[in-house]
């Protein structure tokens, strides 16, 4: 009788001791999930405040003047919404920085990917990645007192402050990020192409530019365009580089603001909350946003297509 | 290729040679001024070791966290597709941005203010993504078979992660948390948005105190600045000698980061030797 007692309490606490097992597996995996959706949690906040408060600035400004009006003057006591001159400025870095990127980024990536030996590599590679921990603000200081002061050594009717060093700078900066993606790209080329080309009797260079280079396009064009994207994001370069006035021009030579550099002068000022130049940098961080979105996306789907073809 | 690199050691040298004259003691244990010989950095390296310190509390559990989830838990479904979707986004959306959610949100809707604690979650989220991302390759890198092996001791799924996979990529973890935050002890413009102060010349209240509790939780609402934010209100002067300072700080943030990089290199190096599947 007592032995069988126990026999019913043993099995009893067993159950329990699994029920109570399966109770924490659940609460730990609830854990998880949660973790895994605050970062859902962030999207939702920035496009809600973003949305919430450009939509205070569109209510008094119509969105023809947004994007018509070629002056941004929002502090002036005449002012002016037209986000089109914020965009010339950041228009204009990025395709300076491009300029210098896209082909110092291709090229390091060919030399890396079909070039260089693995002990070379394994030296440049971590190089490469310590580039891109060097704190933005100090590219500025580089960008402001070392490149511009070597470009007024060339042409000296230079302004202090112009997009061309911070275009240069921002160029340098993406470097390793163009480098590594496309650098991916290539060696995700299969290596009987290569020997395919070696074997028609082509050098390496041929090899390497009408054969793996044309095949890793579509990944190469992604880092292209994932480049883009932090250029035009890229801040305190800029913030520091290339003055704050807002001004409709195409040539680099000139000061102007781009749409991050905007959003950082207007913070450093002390604009009341609610205003509507405080709305104003909600309004561009907006726009700010989608440009970088439409690139980003484009990237990925790029990235992906190179993926999928070998 | 050689070009680029001789071109940015240049810089770099140029930069260490601006401004070592100036990092001195005197340098680190003084707060800004406005006379250049007498400015310092204290107020802004201890701000950024508060706000890392909050940034890491925050960002690193919750980023293993989702990563554990996304990589050991989750179900093909929809909702796994799109958090991972929107983590990839996450990653390229530009710093800046984050700082107007985190101007919008946590400063005037929380009403945390402009304060340490606003700095290290907004840092905290904008680092998120990439401690995710780094976390989830290191958990990949550990074989299927070690997770077998453990379900068939009768061990549960929490048990196999929490004995099994996350100790093995231990090492993969810490890297990708160093490399994260490195990121973050440069960051400036998120900060500037939510309202950093460039000209600090106390320093918060301590957060440990002499009477019980011996924690205090103050300094969290307490104004702050770090070294980035420091340095660009020495660039942005006009003067020559603010330049030179500028480059002092330079210097200082450029050994922070190096060094968490180069701690971030040594732990990939040991865990990789101790490991062998």
């Amino acid at each position: 009788m007592s032995a069988e007692v126990a026999l019913k309490t043993a099995e009893a606490l067993q159950l329990s001791s699994r029920f109570l097992t399966n109770v924490k597996e659940r609460a730990i995996e609830s854990l998880l999930l949660l973790a895994a959706l605050t970062s859902v949690a962030i999207t939702v906040g920035i496009i809600g405040v973003l949305v919430y408060e450009s939509f205070g600035f569109f209510r008094q400004i119509s969105l023809v003047d947004f994007f018509t009006d070629t002056q941004w003057t929002p502090l002036f006591s005449e002012p002016h919404y037209g986000i089109l001159p914020l965009v010339s400025g950041t228009v204009v870095t990025t395709a300076v920085a491009l300029a210098v990127a896209v082909p110092m980024g291709s090229l390091i990536a060919i030399s890396l990917s079909e070039y260089a030996s693995s002990g070379v590599r394994e030296v440049i590679k971590p190089g490469l990645e310590l580039l891109s921990a060097v704190p933005t603000v100090v590219y500025g200081y580089f960008a402001l007192l070392f490149v511009t002061p070597a470009l007024q050594a060339v042409w000296p009717e230079v302004p202090g402050f112009n997009m061309l060093s911070a275009g240069l700078v921002i160029g340098m900066m993406i470097i390793p990020y163009v480098s590594s993606v496309s650098e991916d790209a290539m060696r995700a080329v299969p290596v009987h192409l290569r020997e395919g080309a070696f074997a028609l009797g082509a050098t390496r260079m041929q090899t390497a530019l009408r054969v793996v280079f044309p095949s890793a396009l579509s990944g190469i064009t992604a880092a292209y365009v994932l480049g883009i994207s932090r250029a035009i994001g890229e801040t305190m370069v800029v913030a520091i580089a290339a003055g704050m006035q807002p001004r409709l021009t195409w040539n680099p030579l000139e000061p102007a603001a781009t749409m991050t550099a905007y959003i950082v002068q207007v913070s450093l000022g002390d604009l009341p909350h609610g205003s509507i130049g405080y709305q104003t940098i909600f309004a561009t961080g907006l726009t700010l946003l989608l440009m970088t979105l439409v690139f980003n996306i484009a990237g990925h789907v790029l990235k992906k297509r190179y993926r999928q073809m070998y | 290729m050689a070009m680029a690199c001789f071109v940015l050691l240049a810089l770099l040298l140029q930069l260490i040679y601006d401004g070592m004259g100036r990092v001195s003691w005197q340098f680190l244990t003084s707060y800004p001024s406005r006379f250049p010989s007498q400015a310092g950095i204290l107020s802004a390296w201890i701000g950024t070791v508060l706000v890392m310190f909050l940034t890491a509390l925050t960002a690193v559990p919750l980023g293993i966290g989702a990563a554990i989830y996304l990589e050991e838990y989750a179900a093909k479904n929809w909702m796994t597709d799109v958090i991972e979707i929107n983590i990839t986004n996450l990653a390229g959306v530009p710093s800046i941005v984050y700082g107007l959610m985190a101007l919008g949100l946590l400063v005037y809707e929380f009403h945390l203010g402009q304060s340490f604690l606003t700095a290290g979650l907004t840092l905290a989220m904008l680092i998120l993504p990439m401690v995710i991302i780094a976390t989830r390759e290191a958990l990949r890198a550990v074989p299927p078979q070690i997770r077998e092996a453990s379900y068939a001791l009768g061990a549960t799924k929490w048990q196999t992660v929490r004995d099994h996979v996350v100790p093995y990529s231990m090492g993969g973890i810490l890297t990708g948390m160093i490399l994260a935050l490195s990121r973050a002890v440069g960051e400036t413009a998120p900060l500037i948005t939510v309202g950093a102060l460039s000209f600090i010349a106390f320093l918060p209240h301590p957060p440990v105190t002499a009477e019980f509790p011996f924690v205090s939780i103050q300094w969290l609402f307490d104004p702050f600045t770090v070294m980035p934010i420091q340095m660009f209100n020495w660039v942005s002067r006009p003067q020559e000698e603010f330049h030179i300072n500028a480059a002092a700080a330079g210097v200082v943030l450029i050994l922070m980061t190096l060094a968490m990089n180069a701690l971030a290199i040594a732990v990939r190096g040991r865990f990789r030797r101790r490991i062998h599947w």
